[in-house]
């Protein structure tokens, strides 16, 4: 026993090729390109099939992973995809943006010693060969309720809500204020890590489950969650995100090149603007480009304006670089395609020149206090350490809050201090009747993995409220 | 698909007008409230005020003016065409209240976006003075309407060809000196708004403006739109569009409405050269 394991760990993890860095600097295209099945297959041999494996134990929707990894062992990948469909819809897509250091890989028994089994890049693979060479099975229509569902938000928990009810013979219509579906996996995760065909096609398996969708539809100003109730639907699920933008709140900052994060990369992902001027919409293309915030809302900023053409790119953050809280593979990523660490720096100002337009970014050094409320250890200003950085473009990515425009409108659903919706943790009941919510704007930003667990307990409690009431 | 039904060019065809069916958003549309369209695919999302609504027929007016490549695309659709996307009402609606004598102030395609405003004044029983102008007679446009719409109307040309020669500052000032004003609003380009704001400030009335920053969605999640009212950052497409216009600062508006200047050049010359005018 003890000789079979040791023999197992002997293959190396399996990395996954990767455009070179150099390259994929300037380009758009996805840069781990995918095990191939032999890959796949090879690293899948490295699994031990713990009998209590640790991996699942932090996985918000706990995918059997042993499981599928053996099926993957055996070559049968059409076995893998419905293991993990059985509890998670998009596995495209959490294969390439969990956190696995945090909580399967993180976990995984072989990682105590060595390095664990690459369950992420697994997962990726059998979703992708699905796609690729799979029949397009899609499950078998079961016999309709009557019951209609309003989903609001095409992000990921409103679509694991969409698809789980459709399944379970509601009628469910889609409501996004966008003009394309799938939220921050769209408007937000750059096409180099999330190509959003991939998302796309999980939307068109909905639309083929039944489900319907209406874009351009802004709850709260097109239509309010009172009137989908006289329309005629029997539930309503809020899944809207966090999509306020925050700012500094300093001097300077509407200058022209100081964009947010969200703006910066709406302009790119969702409205195309890295094809200008074949896409209509313009961006600005920074040379000398500075990123305020280090988590992936940064490290996506950053890349993307190295692919725009910038000379140099500063991630400037006023923690320490174990503070980061980016995916580590972003930092990984990032580093490699040569952006910049400005670590232990806090901006107080921007300056522009008299069109107004950013020129350079005042900051201060910091130095690392007793820890706060997070945890983490407390940036504290060094006094009298001010300098100046240049720039011609900054990307504010520090957070971002509950956008009130559909909340509101809405006036019976209670909202915590900071504007999120306060929902039941295990059902996602809001205190509004028949009005559920989840996902980012009950959390605030948080994980894709963490929104579509929480729509699968708000599609669990939307089925027995249509079933037995509230 | 949201398609246009009627078309019509105004002002030398510098100014375009379509209804276009969109019969939720008729519905719920008030004056002061917006719309953002794409035309296809690759179009950019490009915000306009709604000059008028039908919630019975289900139709919308749009009327803007051709200044770039997004607005000379929409231009090109004819009868029938259609909007690959509408989204709205977006932004506040106008606070239309009984207060006595008003102005209503509207320079260039502003009037357009004045005139579901100024009827709304009136309609709650405002003594409703309308002030419009264009740079000359050819440019000047819904006269008649404006007319309908407000107890008394003045024109006015920049280059006297038509109605009072001058600024529309000037009326306003006259009507500021005689009659006993409670409100003025003022809807055009952004250096007029700011001269109609210097004089009111002058009188002491009240002033609403409606600030036409550059947005992306239009619903609060990018900021692309702030502007800086009463020393505060405010987003435009949900605070807005209208601000009291003696908090504003419109000199700020004026340099971001500039971001794009280089990139809306390239655009609009390779539309042109494509034979897309
Ligand atoms: C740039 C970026 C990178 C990220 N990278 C990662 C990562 O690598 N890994 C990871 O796990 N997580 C990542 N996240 C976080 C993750 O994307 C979110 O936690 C997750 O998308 C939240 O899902 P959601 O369904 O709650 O909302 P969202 O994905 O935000 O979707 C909400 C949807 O609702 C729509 N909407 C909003 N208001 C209305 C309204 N009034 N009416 C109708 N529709 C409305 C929005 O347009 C949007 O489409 C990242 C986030 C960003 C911004
Ligand atoms: C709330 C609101 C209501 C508006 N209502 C009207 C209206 O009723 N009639 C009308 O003629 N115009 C209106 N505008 C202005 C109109 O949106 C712009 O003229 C249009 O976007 C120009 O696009 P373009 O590509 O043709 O020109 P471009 O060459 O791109 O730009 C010309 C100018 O328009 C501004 N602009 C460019 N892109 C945008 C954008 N995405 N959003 C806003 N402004 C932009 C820029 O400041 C630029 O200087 C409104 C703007 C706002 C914000
Ligand atoms: S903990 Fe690691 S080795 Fe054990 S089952 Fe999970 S992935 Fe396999
Ligand atoms: S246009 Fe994006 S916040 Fe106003």
């Amino acid at each position: 026993m003890a000789q079979k394991a040791g023999k197992k760990e002997k293959i190396p993890r399996q990395g996954m090729p990767e455009q070179k860095p150099e390259v994929r600097r300037r380009n758009f295209k996805e840069v781990p390109l995918g095990y191939t099945r032999e890959l796949a297959m090879k690293e899948a041999e490295r699994c031990l099939q713990c009998k209590k494996p640790s991996c699942m134990e932090d996985c918000p929707v706990s995918v059997d992973i042993p499981g599928f990894i053996k099926f993957i062992k055996e070559g049968d990948f059409s076995g893998a995809i419905h293991k993990i469909w059985e509890k998670n819809a998009l596995p495209a897509v959490c294969g390439r943006v969990c956190p696995q250091e945090m909580q399967c890989e993180g976990n995984c028994i072989l990682g105590k010693k060595g390095e664990p089994v690459a369950i992420g890049n697994l997962e990726r693979f059998v979703a992708d060969y699905e796609r690729e060479n799979g029949k397009g099975d899609i499950p078998e229509k079961v016999e309709r309720t009557g019951k209609r569902v309003a989903v609001v938000g095409s992000g990921p928990s409103g679509l694991t809500v969409a698809g789980d009810l459709v399944l379970k013979g509601h009628d469910v219509t889609i409501f996004e204020a966008f003009h394309k579906p799938g939220g921050v996996l769209v408007y937000g995760i750059p096409e180099f890590r999330l190509p959003k065909d991939i998302v796309y096609s999980e939307v068109k398996t909905l639309e083929k489950l039944g489900v319907k969708l209406e874009c351009n539809n802004v709850v709260g100003r097109s239509v309010s969650v009172d009137e989908l109730f006289e329309q005629g639907y029997d539930a309503v699920y809020i899944g809207v995100g966090a999509g306020l933008p925050s700012f500094l709140n300093i001097p300077g900052e509407n200058s022209i090149g100081v964009y947010s994060a969200n703006e910066y990369l709406t302009r790119a992902n969702l409205m195309k603007a890295y094809l200008f001027p074949e896409y209509d919409t313009p961006i600005a293309r920074g040379k000398n480009v500075v990123v305020l915030g280090a988590g992936n809302v940064a490290m996506d900023s950053a890349r993307t304006a190295m692919r725009l053409g910038a000379d140099k790119v500063r991630i400037v953050y006023r923690r320490s670089r174990q503070e980061m809280p980016a995916r580590s593979a972003e930092i990984h990523h990032a580093e490699e395609e040569g952006i910049e660490f400005y670590l232990l720096t806090a901006p107080t100002r921007f300056i522009s020149d008299d069109a107004g337009r950013v020129i350079s970014m005042e900051c201060l050094k910091m130095e690392l206090g007793e820890p706060d409320d997070s945890g983490r250890r407390r940036p504290i200003p060094i006094e009298g350490s001010e300098f100046e950085l240049e720039c011609d473009m900054a990307v504010i990515a520090v957070g971002a809050g509950a956008n009130p425009l559909l909340t509101q409108s809405t006036e019976d659903i209670e909202l915590s201090k900071w504007g999120y919706i306060i929902a039941d943790p295990d059902t996602g009941k809001t205190t509004k009747k028949a009005v559920w919510a989840g996902g980012d704007i009950v959390s605030g930003q948080a994980t894709v993995i963490l929104a579509m667990g929480a729509g699968r307990k708000v599609s669990d409690s939307i089925d027995n409220y249509l079933k037995w009431g509230w | 698909m949201f398609e246009i039904v009627k078309r019509q060019e105004m002002a030398d065809g510098t100014v375009v007008m379509n209804e276009i069916s969109a019969p939720q958003i008729a519905k719920k549309a008030k004056p002061g409230q917006f719309v953002i369209l794409k035309a296809n695919e690759t179009g950019e999302r490009i915000p306009l005020t709604m000059a008028d609504t039908d919630p019975e027929k289900g139709i919308i007016t749009i009327i803007y003016q051709i200044v770039g490549k997004s607005t000379a695309l929409f231009k090109s659709l004819k009868t029938g065409d259609c909007f690959q996307d509408v989204i709205g009402p977006l932004g506040k609606p106008t606070h239309l209240e009984k207060l006595g004598t008003v102005v209503c102030v509207g320079g260039g395609t502003g009037v357009a976006v004045m005139h579901p405003i100024t009827r709304g004044l009136k309609e709650l029983g405002n003594n409703v003075f309308a002030v419009i102008g264009a740079r000359n007679k050819d440019l000047l446009i819904l006269e008649d309407k404006m007319k309908a719409a407000s107890n008394e109307l003045y024109v006015c040309t920049d280059d006297g060809s038509y109605g009072h020669h001058g600024f529309v500052t000037d009326v306003l000032k006259d009507i500021l000196e005689k009659e006993d004003v409670k409100l003025v609003v003022g809807i055009g380009p952004v250096p007029m708004m700011k001269f109609v704001c210097k004089v009111t400030a002058e009188y002491n009335v009240k002033t609403f403006v409606s600030l036409n920053a550059i947005m992306v969605d239009g619903t609060g999640m990018c900021g692309c739109c702030r502007v800086t009212v009463g020393g505060k950052t405010r987003f435009a497409c949900v605070d807005g569009p209208e601000f009291e216009g003696h908090e504003v600062d419109f000199d700020e508006l004026m340099q971001r409405l500039q971001a794009y200047k280089e990139e809306e050049a390239i655009a609009y010359e390779q539309f042109k050269n494509a034979g897309g005018l």
